[in-house]
């Protein structure tokens, strides 16, 4: 469904991203990981368009992303993504932030949007957030209403950019079961995360980036069995420590 | 000492005090819509990704910016007639020089409140499928105006006190109107107080409403 072939990007001298090709097959999910800076959070927002490569091309069900006439908008209203920080519009409510979007992009009707926003936010266990701001939830729960508002576009695709870093720890478990649901009920998910828990319970595939190369591309088992690499062994050995 | 203080004379001049306040709030009304407009126009160019652009406006930005009010107005008074080649009156003289004044400030203000907005939202807006223009109508401009407002509500307290600098081209307006009365009639004392109250109701109303908004918008 999605296909990157030998993505190249460079600000000025400097190489962020080198070479990179990957696929991702409908249902699949594929975590990518690796250390910080090494290009992981580029690749992904290159899969939606939301940053522009120099080399090699990306296709999402054989659209070319980099394109000039690919109507990226469109392109982008297909995909799902969640970001770090959440982006929750602040001056809107939960509720109209999972409205706006159904409503301009897709011209859905007020009620249609709502009902479709409440059956998220129900589903989310916020149905009783949905009149709140973004700053009267936690951190948590304004994940959830934004992965919320990604699902009401009935994406084809969902990107995850750290979905928890930014996350107190107690709520990043929330946020994962929402998460390991989405996979269970077969969304294809691209997944920038260091939550090998969760990489371990629901991935099929997981990335290794390293100085914006993809360093390994194997299978969940093949990985935490056996990484091939050196620098894949060296970051999993950090992490896992404790 | 209050005693000897004839407060009728403001009773007597009160038309003519009139006068000079409708000049005051109109130049300050059309300064003000002018400015926005003009500054709006000039904050986006100077976050236009046009560099050549985002120079110019930044250099008459920063030119006008430093140069003291007063001399604006002398030199417009003198300039426009010479660059549209007739006689232009001074209230319009003194009003384009108003305009392209308060641009300068207001246009800093908006390009603040524009940047003000976390650079993640508009890639959040974009992320769902909105059109630039959707996302900078929808996301950021709503936030972006409720940062800014109260600062152009200041600012715009500012130009009202400013319009008494139009004396030197010879209008009347309210200060340079209590002030003629003030000396023709030897009152200056009754007169002088008489306009400090009236700027002091008028400006703290204003800056009551720009803390109202503030807290009323805060994000």
């Amino acid at each position: 469904m999605i296909e990157l072939k030998n993505v190249s990007k460079w600000y000025g001298p400097f190489r962020v991203l080198d070479d990179c090709s990957m696929s991702i097959a409908k249902g699949e999910v594929v975590v990518i990981c690796g250390p910080s800076g090494s290009g992981k959070s580029t690749l992904i927002k290159c899969i939606n368009g939301l940053e522009p490569f120099t080399k090699g091309t990306i296709t999402v069900e054989d659209i070319s992303v980099g394109d000039r006439s690919t109507n990226l908008p469109k392109l982008r209203s297909r995909i799902g993504m969640v970001f770090q920080n959440f982006e929750l519009f602040p001056h809107m409510t939960a509720a109209e932030n999972i409205v706006l979007a159904q409503q301009k992009v897709l011209g859905r009707d007020r009620a249609a949007a709502e009902a479709k926003g409440h059956e998220l936010l129900d589903r989310m266990g916020l149905a009783e957030q949905a009149a709140k701001y973004p700053s009267q939830l936690s951190g948590g729960q304004q994940q959830r209403v934004a992965i919320a508002r990604a699902l009401a576009m009935d994406p084809i695709a969902m990107l995850f950019d750290e979905p928890t870093s930014a996350l107190d720890p107690e709520m990043i478990t929330e946020v994962l079961d929402v998460m390991v649901k989405l996979a269970e009920e077969g969304m294809t998910m691209a997944v920038v995360t260091h939550e090998m828990g969760f990489a371990r319970k629901v991935a099929n595939r997981i990335v290794f980036m390293d100085q914006g190369t993809i360093v390994e591309d194997a299978d969940k088992e093949s990985f935490f069995g056996t990484p091939r690499s050196e620098r894949a062994q060296l970051f999993l050995s950090k992490i896992l420590q404790h | 000492m209050f005693g000897s203080f004839d407060f009728a004379i403001l009773w007597a001049n009160a038309p003519f005090l009139w006068n000079g306040m409708l000049l005051t709030l109109q130049l300050t009304g059309l300064a003000v819509t002018g400015g926005l407009l003009l500054g709006t126009v000039l904050a986006v160019a100077r976050l236009s990704p046009i560099k050549p652009l985002a120079w110019v406006v930044e250099a008459y930005v920063n030119f006008l910016r430093s140069m003291p009010l007063i001399l604006v107005i002398f030199w417009f008074y003198t300039l426009v007639p010479k660059l549209i080649g007739r006689p232009v009156s001074s209230f319009y003289s003194v009003l384009i020089a108003f305009v392209m004044f308060e641009a300068a400030y207001y246009s800093e203000i908006i390009r603040a409140g524009i940047s003000s907005v976390r650079r993640g939202q508009i890639s959040a807006a974009m992320a769902l499928g909105l059109t630039k223009m959707q996302s900078m109508r929808y996301v950021i401009l709503p936030q972006a105006v409720r940062n800014m407002v109260p600062v152009l509500l200041t600012q715009s307290i500012v130009m009202l006190q400013d319009t008494s600098l139009v004396y030197v081209v010879g209008l009347r307006d309210f200060l340079t109107s209590a002030d003629i009365v003030a000396s023709r009639d030897n009152r200056p004392t009754e007169l002088y107080l008489f306009v400090a109250l009236v700027f002091l109701v008028i400006c703290f109303s204003a800056s009551r409403l720009a803390n109202r908004l503030q807290r009323k918008y805060a994000l």
